[in-house]
């Protein structure tokens, strides 16, 4: 073989572990909502518009937000989002 | 090396075998052969192994041999390696929000200014069609970059990059800056790094939004008129909401020369220039949408952050054309994410 026709890999050679979603719960009746927003403009109106939505449903709801979009989420607000609700809701984009 | 070998059969063509991989922006890559990887390691005297950090999005270790490999695939030559590895380190301080800027829906994504001995050693262009192709050290050196952020971090376009329209910068753009007159502060000095000290700076913007002034010939009308185009850097009603750079051509930067204006009065003067009554800008002032919040109507709102104009020279001698490169959106979070010098280890 010509030595030319060996390469490198240029990745991390990391391999990903895919983990399955949680199953969407069968109601939200008894639920805790969270409404997650990431920083965004104009994030909070579509927050407050869900958040009115679900309140009309007689769902409840606690709002988080990201200190900024430029950056990821803090651990801390992870873990508290992971303990404090099974459903979020995300204003990903303006 | 470390990295996996991966066995080509002998009628395989190696381009295509990057592009059936994964590894390519869309332009064919150079193969990463053991011999190029090795002369490209050959440009700098740090140990392959060396881990120079964590490539957002998935924070994957990135060794010098990657970086090498993936230098050699975005057609750099050896002697580039120390501006790729400033490059890469600058990319990964915490203040430039690479991964935000990876996964934004605007059009950003990094832009390179190179200032120092460096430039001139490798030949990188600062002068006739800077911006454009043609040179080797500016058209692949950012290039490195992006495809260290795709292959290593993971980042793909359609994936975690969810540009709306994203931009030919995003292949990588990089270029020199004019350091021909002593009288001109360079970007580099001007961000602290020492005299004949060679710098990257990293800048969250797009490429280009041309600016065309063949009338003024004062200081204060071309300042004036350069703030006209400016101010329609992400919106004319947006303020104090992104950065800027401007490239300042040979021709405009001779109206401010002969005035004796130095990069700080050249600064200050903007600075005022971009200045406008609140109630202009607000939302629904002029029948549009788009603007400031009310609450700043009675104020003189800044179109920039003081610091958020970098100003560099750049560009052949004929024209009276400079250059606007507009800035993220996420700018407005003034303490966030800002614009990265590094000194190049040489």
């Amino acid at each position: 073989m010509h030595p030319s026709q060996r390469l490198r890999d240029p990745t991390a050679e990391t391999s990903s572990t895919r983990r399955s979603r949680l199953a969407p719960p069968p109601s939200l009746t008894g639920q805790s909502v969270a409404l997650l927003d990431i920083g965004k403009s104009r994030g909070n109106e579509f927050i407050d518009r869900i958040e009115k939505r679900f309140a009309e449903r007689g769902i409840a709801t606690r709002r988080y937000k990201k200190p900024t979009n430029t950056r990821v989420a803090p651990t801390e607000l992870l873990q508290q989002i992971a303990t404090e609700a099974k459903v979020v809701v995300i204003a990903l984009s303006d | 090396m470390t990295s996996r070998p991966i066995e080509l059969g002998d009628y395989d063509d190696p381009i295509e075998a990057c592009y059936a991989r994964g590894w390519s922006d869309g332009l064919p890559v150079v193969p990463p052969t053991d011999e190029r990887i090795l002369r490209m390691l050959a440009g700098t005297s740090r140990k392959p192994d060396e881990v120079v950090g964590l490539i957002p999005p998935n924070l994957a270790p990135c060794t010098i041999e990657k970086v090498a490999i993936n230098a050699v695939m975005a057609g750099c030559k050896p002697e580039y390696m120390p501006v790729v590895l400033a490059i890469i380190e600058a990319a990964l301080e915490p203040k430039f929000t690479m991964h935000g800027l990876l996964c934004t829906t605007y059009f950003s994504g990094p832009i390179v200014i190179v200032n120092g001995p460096i430039t001139r050693r490798i030949g990188m262009n600062a002068g006739l069609n800077a911006l454009g192709q043609g040179n080797r050290a500016n058209s692949t050196i950012t290039r490195a970059l992006n495809l260290i952020i795709r292959n290593v971090g993971g980042g793909l376009p359609g994936g975690i990059d969810r540009a709306t329209l994203g931009g030919p910068h995003k292949v990588g753009l990089c270029f020199a800056e004019d350091e021909s007159d002593p009288f001109w502060t360079p970007l580099a000095q001007a961000r602290g790094i020492a005299p004949g000290k060679s710098a990257v700076t990293l800048f969250q913007g797009e490429a280009l939004q041309g600016f065309t002034d063949q009338r003024s010939r004062t200081p204060e009308e071309l300042t004036r008129s350069l703030a006209m185009g400016l101010f329609a850097v992400n919106h004319p009603k947006m303020c104090e909401f992104g950065n800027a750079i401007l490239v300042l051509s040979p021709e405009h930067y001779g109206i401010f020369r002969r005035a004796g204006w130095d990069r700080a009065r050249v600064e200050r003067e903007l600075f005022e220039a971009l200045k406008r009554p609140g109630k202009d800008l607000v939302i629904g002032a002029g029948g549009v949408p788009e603007g400031i919040g009310p609450e700043r109507a009675n104020d003189m709102v800044s179109k920039f952050w003081p610091e958020g104009l970098l100003i560099v020279r750049a560009g052949g001698e004929a024209g009276m054309f400079s250059a606007i490169m507009a800035g993220w959106l996420a700018g407005r979070a003034r303490d966030q994410t800002v614009a990265v010098s590094k000194q190049i280890r040489e």
